[in-house]
């Protein structure tokens, strides 16, 4: 009892302590808030990456595709148990002209060829898109001329933001033509084209945009209607390709469980089609997860959020130094006390104990201060940063720049548990050498007359 | 574990050719050189000497607080040098109470703390709250005899010196030891409140407790009822 008395008292008593557990709150704090803005950022990445390609992707980088893949969705659509929908898609790359603007030099684009309803049902592609949001199947329709084949360009190919990131909505649809030029290649990657006309040239006119929230996306994707893409591929041959098929699984399928089946199912498929003239083209195929498939993209960022961590223990090991140089001061002013305890039988582990229970008590004060103020101030940052910005101008993130609306606050009580844990054994981790040191010291050499 | 400590003789602390030595830098200073002393139960003994015969260090060495190079403590017959550090300890906490010539209080805790500060330091959260009633009333008790009832909320440091050694005897006696062992328990004071504070320990040993005090000043030592003298480590004839 004496140990948690004595320990509550030093706390009290001790004004160095008040520091130790400002330095410990002040750990805490930036702790909570930067992994809080970072943890969020990734994540949300990470959905979007995940909202854009769907659980699983069954395709080829190859410019030329892969062939009978109709077959394989067949497959795949057969397998109730696990899959809710798939969606066959072409992606390749083609030189994009607005028709009649002057200062025309045209733009290399990715083009995605997709059908907008199997593709919402894999993706969240109707989620981003904005005039046609109540009727998907009329997204290549443009609103001002139904006979005309539209478009759906990225959200930052389309329109402008302002300072705060808001995108200038036109009400309507804009009439604008597209004229859109692609390589088409032959199955064996040569062109299928030869002299004038080596290119395959389509019009489109815009009739949506797409808000994916992924800037690369954003930035340089169109999305085409998916029969008229593999025109312009020359993947509309007597065997038609694509480039992968998107694929979703049920809501209670691991994802790992479910690559797993579907890669089985297109080993089984490759074996299948072995003889087939172009099957050489399957041999590209892979199997990905949307993890494996993003990998490229979300890498970086998780690197970022490693290297993050990694700057972190260091504060973490900077804390624990603050509290070992706090509790070295505090046990040496300390020394008296702890010869008067051992003259009344108090124990070496006893003192440890009491020691350590004071550094319990810095952590978990230091912690809860610091978790509160991190909280607080996540739960007000958006507005703190609107604020900043109407009265000095400064944004955390420039809008222009990133696609990020607001900053990300949401709070994730496991992660604040594992801070509050770690502040509370990097200062058990500070005190405990000077703890060990002062449980050793012998009564007689603190009781001296000299000592005092 | 008190039985453990029963007497089989008259004596309760015998001494037997104590050597203690300390180093300073390169030289080896040899404190006690061969000290034989005993102390019966009830005694009030006092060892005098000048400063530097090695009175305190002889001291702590009966109280545990230190160990002999050679030789050996008994204390009511059985050798110190046996205990285990948990066994010191308890012995420490239930068998001897010490007064210092500087007090040592805990700052942080009220009068009425440390006296009863023994009695928490021996033992668990359980056992302290089964007995905290009693430990309190125990050190209002002696508060009471010592003339400080009406300090036990004060903390040390608002006390003046007498008031503060009468705290420390409080606090020895907490846990109704069986040998009392004091410091220059007057060193520090001034001689109307030393002598306030000898009265105590006269009157705490005619209620029969054994108390072996060390002090420099010849006066002092003759308020004891035997006095023993160290002379250049060694117990004079």
């Amino acid at each position: 009892m004496h140990k948690i008395i004595l320990a509550v008292r030093y706390f009290l008593k001790r004004r160095i302590t008040h520091f130790a557990v400002l330095a410990v709150a002040l750990c805490v704090f930036i702790v909570v808030v930067v992994m809080t803005v970072m943890t969020g950022l990734v994540s949300d990445f990470k959905q979007n990456n995940h909202n854009f390609v769907g659980d699983c992707v069954v395709g080829t980088e190859s410019l030329v595709g892969f062939a009978y893949y109709e077959d394989f969705v067949n497959i795949l659509e057969e397998q109730k148990d696990f899959i809710e929908a798939v969606s066959p898609v072409i992606k390749s790359y083609a030189l994009v002209n607005v028709i009649n603007t002057e200062n025309n030099t045209g733009t290399g684009l990715e083009i995605l060829g997709i059908d907008p309803v199997k593709h919402s049902r894999v993706t969240s592609f109707a989620n981003t898109i904005h005039y046609h949001k109540g009727d998907v199947s009329k997204t290549f329709v443009p609103s001002y001329d139904p006979n005309l084949v539209g478009c759906v360009l990225g959200i930052e190919r389309a329109f402008e933001r302002d300072l705060n990131g808001n995108y200038f909505y036109h009400f309507t649809a804009p009439r604008t033509g597209y004229s859109i030029s692609c390589f088409p290649l032959t199955a064996r990657g040569a062109l299928s084209q030869a002299g004038t006309g080596l290119v395959r040239t389509k019009t489109f006119y815009f009739s949506d945009t797409s808000h994916s929230g992924l800037a690369r996306v954003d930035f340089s994707l169109v999305y085409l209607p998916f029969e008229q893409t593999q025109q312009l591929c020359g993947m509309d041959g007597p065997t038609k390709r694509v480039s992968a098929i998107h694929i979703k699984f049920k809501p209670n399928i691991k994802l790992q469980t479910g690559c797993e089946k579907v890669a089985v199912l297109w080993q089984k498929f490759k074996q299948e089609k072995a003889d087939e003239k172009q099957a050489y083209l399957l041999d590209t195929v892979t199997v990905q997860s949307w993890k494996n498939y993003r990998r490229a993209s979300i890498a970086p960022m998780e690197n970022e959020q490693t290297e993050l961590i990694v700057m972190f223990a260091f504060v973490g090991i900077t804390n624990v130094f603050i509290v070992l140089v706090v509790f070295y001061m505090i046990i040496s002013h300390k020394s008296k006390d702890i010869g008067i305890l051992k003259s009344i039988g108090v124990s070496n582990a006893d003192i440890m104990v009491l020691f350590s229970g004071f550094a319990f008590l810095i952590g978990l004060l230091g912690s809860g201060i610091g978790l509160f103020a991190g909280r607080l101030f996540l739960m007000k940052i958006n507005r703190i940063e609107d604020w900043l910005f109407e009265r000095f101008n400064w944004q955390l993130y420039d809008r222009t720049i990133y696609t990020i609306g607001d900053i990300p606050n949401r709070v994730e009580f496991k992660v604040l548990a594992i801070i509050a844990i770690s502040a509370i054994v990097a200062c058990l981790a500070g005190a405990l050498v000077p703890s060990w040191q002062a449980a050793r010291q012998k009564p007689l050499n603190t009781l001296q007359v000299n000592q005092l | 574990m008190i039985s453990d400590y029963m007497s089989k003789d008259d004596f309760i602390l015998k001494a037997e050719g104590l050597y203690k030595s300390y180093r300073m830098g390169a030289a080896e200073v040899r404190v006690l050189k061969g000290v034989d002393l005993a102390v019966k139960k009830g005694e009030f003994v006092a060892i005098v000497g000048a400063s530097g015969s090695g009175k305190s260090t002889l001291l702590h060495i009966l109280g545990a607080l230190d160990k002999p190079d050679k030789g050996a403590v008994k204390f009511e017959s059985r050798d110190l040098s046996r205990h285990s550090g948990s066994e010191l300890n308890r012995f420490r906490n239930k068998m001897v109470g010490f007064v210092f010539q500087f007090y040592h209080l805990l700052d942080e805790l009220s009068v009425l703390e440390n006296v009863f500060l023994p009695v928490m330091a021996g033992k668990s959260v359980v056992g302290w709250f089964a007995c905290r009633r009693w430990a309190k009333r125990r050190a209002r008790d002696l508060l009471e005899q010592l003339g400080l009832s009406e300090r036990t909320k004060h903390k040390p440091y608002q006390l003046s010196g007498g008031e503060r050694q009468r705290v420390a005897i409080g606090r020895a006696l907490m846990n109704e030891p069986r040998l009392l062992l004091a410091d220059e328990p007057t060193g520090n004071l001034d001689s109307a409140t030393g002598n306030g504070i000898l009265d105590v320990l006269e009157k705490l040993n005619r209620t029969g407790q054994t108390i072996v005090m060390v002090t420099h000043d010849e006066r002092i030592a003759q308020r004891a009822e035997r006095i023993v003298t160290l002379v250049d480590g060694k117990i004079e004839d």
